[in-house]
């Protein structure tokens, strides 16, 4: 697939946009050692125009491992982990309801943590194993709680559904869920418009009782 | 056929949406595209005195900055129909000119070579503005109200003579309803991707009607509909949000021309607020008479809701009113007052919404009143026809649903003081009201394609907007094509394909359906045409109405093996595919009314065909004229409510629909539902609030605007009628996608009173109102 602007794929050999071979990347990252996360920011293009206004053009390169595949991301600091995913692996899985954190659309799960992408600058992930609704099957078989979620109708028009099914996923992870009543309190910070919830709750439970 | 309606089968786009696969329309990227965002006016009246963009220029990876000073002029928008096209406010057209009616309207959009830096620079553009003084509260300035000219006579409706008939009224209740403005925020923002290649135009557009889209950009930026294209895959939620059209998708085809590049641009949850409409805000007087058996005698129904300057919308609070109850004497009115804010726009159930809260609130209060049983009271007043326009419903079993739902929630145990019943230290309210939605339907059209292979495919520029379009139209094609329906794909959004309703006013189950059913029963009519005239068939010979389609076989009546399939006889004749279309002329609209019916737009294929598919014909040649078209139902609530906090929780929520034949149980349960937490959301937390000093919205993100979420969620019980409309179509299905909220909000409000003998008439019913 053509990846978005300043993206590459880090199991490559190509020359990643700021000019880094990926045996160069992976040199500087082993020499960075315990600095790993501080080290591609060093890795700055001063290409501010003069006299233009402050932070307008910062840009680094950062490693994310999304669903076990490595990617070099030559980007803008100010990008949130939601935008690098969506706008520059193009990977439109995960989606942007509100950008603030309020609707939970962007849920991700981060060292199988259930986060708001949208919180979180990309550079904060280096080190961490990104999974999104895209890297939840395995192969041509669904993870449990997407079949479950196709089979208790619990998603209409599917925007929000991305980031409950992460939730969802996260919340087998917490060990919280005793009653019906915590599903619904823990699963509140994804919003569904459509109304979905009685059924995300219904999948949830499938899932659990499988589990 | 294989009796595949009504099925609760899984959505056929479930496994996409499940995995991340579903394409939202911000979620294309055309070679060499730049990001848009929007700058959006501080004030709320006045106008732009100098807009200064040198600094927001600077900002390396800027590629262009459009404001009305260098932006391209448009014409004046044709049409007044979202199916046709409705620009949401046909008076201000995006970046023409320096005037602001509105805060949050837009003033300008940058582009730039990254999402970052577009939205860095928008906010470096500086704007120094004459302010005026804008007027925006609605209860300040009723003075200022007056009769819409917009949907001409059926906004003001009489009947008998209401005032008479009050005066000498035995019992009688007069009361004022208001409900806030509330917001769509669907969770899919409005978004769009443009992108020209010489003159041809391509969209992606996050909209419920492709069509209307299309004929905006065609008739704003004067281009060649052959030039145009405008796709919407998956949409993620509309509400009526995405109904009429709002500036975003035409500055982002401007911009696109201005940098000659593509450009995406994706409204803000903020920018959501003030430039993708809202539903207005209503104050409704309602007057009832009856005498002491609680017979109506009188029904008054006064709407007074917002309007903009620039254009006119009327939230029809008061329509469904004329025909809900039996009663001679009848006056309905809509009256509007313009303010300095966004134009309202249909949101789900537009009038309906609200109007049934402030009738069946009010009906509720005079049961009490009388001492009546609310749902006797209701029994009593039962309309067994539409007394307004003197029309026969064309089904209508309102009573089964009272009846139902009443066993369902337990009507029968409550004890009917108020502020009696308690579980622990919250006291329990129960309340219901009458659900009513308009049974629409327009002209729509279809193509159907069987190939050699034994699949099948249907095109249709409707779209899903989350409804189950798609679902529920793969299971009327395959059961018209005799295919199961892993053998049909239904291809939808976009505005190449034969042209079919908007995605509003629950009129796309009705209306696509049966032109979609014709097509496929046009390409099994050629089927058999080809199978009897070829010497080679077994079934040479027989008489073409003999023979039935089923399981991908063409057959004898009541002989199975004498027969064959659709491939052999396809390959046979040495055909890849056969193909039909259909357009079905049907309106159950009112051509007076205040949402007048599109015309469908041409599509000549389709018609001359449709001339001799006797689907088409029979469905065509019914008198819907005789017929008044609405679906029914009942709302039950019963709610908990803490004395000390004044908190309200919502245990139990039942609806009965009486909505025409149900196509898929699952789907529409999950329909209503959605519908009925809408109706939470009114009732109990959602509500737009403005700055008193400048109007400008104070709400506007998801932390303040509050959306009901799962800890809010009741025990649902959903049952349907399901008997089929014999009126609206062969299929007897009816929209379900906006009844679900109507009754709702009345029936929490009415459990409220039940619960602690307190009548709050303003919404949100918030803990202050309570304690």
């Amino acid at each position: 697939m053509e990846k978005g602007p300043g993206v590459s794929n880090t199991d490559d050999n190509d020359t990643s946009s700021n000019g880094t071979t990926r045996r160069g990347f992976l040199t500087q990252i082993t020499y960075a050692g315990a600095g790993l996360t501080l080290a591609p920011l060093l890795v700055r293009t001063k290409n501010i125009l003069p006299g233009a206004p402050p932070g307008s053009a910062e840009t680094s390169t950062i490693n994310l491992t999304v669903n076990g595949q490595k990617h070099a991301l030559n980007i803008d600091e100010r990008t949130t982990l939601l935008d690098a995913l969506r706008e520059n692996l193009q990977m439109t899985g995960t989606k942007k309801g509100c950008d603030h954190g309020q609707c939970g659309a962007c849920t991700v799960l981060i060292n199988g943590r259930r986060i708001n992408s949208c919180l979180t600058f990309a550079a904060m992930c280096q080190n961490s194993e990104i999974t999104t609704i895209e890297g939840l099957a395995k192969g041509d078989g669904l993870h449990p709680m997407q079949e479950a979620f196709i089979k208790h109708d619990a998603f209409q028009c599917g925007y929000c559904t991305p980031g409950q099914i992460c939730s969802a996923v996260g919340l087998m992870n917490e060990n919280h869920v005793h009653t019906d009543a915590d599903i619904h309190e823990l699963m509140s910070g994804n919003i569904c418009r459509c109304g979905a919830y009685q059924n995300i709750v219904d999948a949830i439970k499938e899932v659990k009782n499988i589990a | 056929m294989n009796d595949i309606l009504g099925k609760p089968i899984d959505r056929v786009d479930g496994k996409l949406k499940v995995s991340g696969g579903a394409t939202y329309s911000a979620e294309y990227f055309p070679k060499n595209m730049v990001y848009g965002v929007l700058v959006l006016s501080t004030i709320s009246k006045g106008r732009i005195r100098n807009i200064d963009t040198n600094q927001a220029e600077r900002v390396k990876g800027v590629v262009g900055i459009m404001t009305y000073k260098n932006s391209m002029s448009l014409h004046f928008p044709q049409g007044t129909d979202p199916g046709s096209g409705k620009y949401a406010e046909k008076d201000l057209l995006p970046l023409q000119n320096d005037r602001i009616y509105y805060d949050g309207q837009v003033i300008a959009a940058v582009m730039a070579e990254t999402f970052e830096k577009a939205e860095y620079a928008a906010k470096l553009v500086k704007v120094d503005y004459e302010t005026e003084s804008p007027i925006f509260d609605l209860k300040t300035n009723i003075s200022k109200s007056y009769k819409p000219s917009s949907g001409g006579s059926q906004l003001q409706l009489k009947r008998g003579d209401a005032d008479a008939a009050l005066q000498s009224a035995d019992v009688k209740m007069e009361q004022t309803y208001t409900t806030p403005v509330y917001h769509h925020n669907a969770m899919e923002p409005h978004a769009s991707v443009a992108e020209w290649n010489g003159d041809q135009l391509m969209v992606y557009d996050a909209t419920q009607a492709v069509s209307g889209v299309k004929s905006l950009l065609v008739s704003m930026l004067g281009l060649l509909p052959e030039k145009v294209k405008v796709v919407s895959l998956f949409i993620g939620g509309g509400f009526g949000s995405k109904g009429f059209t709002w500036p975003n998708p035409i500055v982002t085809v401007m911009a696109a021309k201005m940098v000659k590049r593509p450009v995406k641009l994706v409204l803000s949850r903020q920018q959501m607020f003030t430039t993708a409409g809202r539903r207005s805000e209503t104050i409704q007087k309602i007057a009832l008479a009856s005498n002491s058996s609680g017979k109506l005698t009188a029904i008054k129904h006064d709407t007074i809701s917002e309007s903009s300057f620039v254009d006119e919308f009327v939230e029809t609070a008061g329509l469904a009113t004329s025909m809900l109850y039996s009663c001679p004497n009848v006056e309905i009115s809509h009256s509007l007052v313009r303010l300095n804010k966004v134009t309202p726009c249909p949101t789900r159930a537009p009038g309906e919404a609200p109007g049934t809260y402030a009738i069946e609130a009010a009906m509720d209060e005079l049961a009490y009143q009388l001492k009546m049983d609310p749902i006797q009271l209701r029994l009593v007043n039962y309309a067994e026809m539409d007394e307004q326009r003197q029309k026969k419903f064309s089904s209508k079993n309102l009573k089964e649903c009272y009846q139902r739902g009443a066993d369902a929630i337990g009507w029968s145990q409550r004890s009917p003081e108020p502020k009696s019943m308690r579980e622990g230290n919250y006291l329990v309210g129960y309340g219901m009201a009458t659900a009513t939605y308009l049974a629409n339907r327009v002209a729509s059209a279809a193509k159907a394609t069987l190939y050699a292979d034994g699949h099948a495919e249907i095109l249709s520029a409707t779209q899903d907007i989350g409804t189950g379009t798609y679902t529920i139209m793969t299971q009327i094609a395959a059961e018209a094509l005799g295919l199961p329906v892993d053998r049909v794909t239904v291809k939808l959004g976009d505005s190449d394909y034969p042209r079919a309703a908007n995605s509003g006013g629950s009129q796309v189950t009705a209306s696509v359906g049966p032109p979609i059913r014709a097509a496929a029963l046009g390409v099994i009519a050629k089927l058999i045409s080809l199978a009897v005239s070829d010497t080679a068939s077994p079934l040479h010979g027989h008489k073409e109405e003999d023979i039935i389609a089923d399981n991908g076989r063409i057959y004898v009546k009541n002989h199975t093996d004498r027969g064959e399939s659709y491939t052999e006889l396809l390959n046979r004749k040495g055909l890849q595919k056969l193909e039909a279309q259909a357009k079905t002329n049907v309106s159950t609209r009112d051509p007076q009314g205040a949402n007048p019916a599109p015309t469908g737009g041409v599509d000549a294929a389709a018609e001359e065909e449709s001339k001799t598919n006797p689907a088409v014909q029979e469905d065509q040649n019914v008198d819907r004229k005789l017929y008044s078209f609405h679906s029914f139902g009942a709302q039950f609530v019963k709610v908990l409510v803490d004395p000390d906090l004044g908190t309200v929780k919502v245990d139990k929520a039942v609806a009965v629909m009486d909505v025409g034949k149900i196509l898929n149980l699952k789907t529409a349960k999950s329909q209503i539902m959605g519908g009925m937490i809408f109706g939470i959301g009114m009732a109990l937390l959602e509500g737009t609030a403005y700055d008193p000093n400048n109007g400008r919205v104070v709400t506007r993100d998801l932390a303040q605007y509050l959306v009901p979420v799962n800890a809010d969620m009741p025990q649902f019980d959903i049952q349907f009628i399901d008997k089929p409309d014999p009126y609206i179509s062969p299929i007897g299905a009816k929209g379900i996608g906006e009844i679900g909220i109507t009754g709702m909000t009345a029936a929490v409000v009415n459990a409220i009173y039940h619960a602690t003998g307190k009548r709050v008439r303003d919404l949100p019913v918030t803990l202050d109102k309570l304690i």
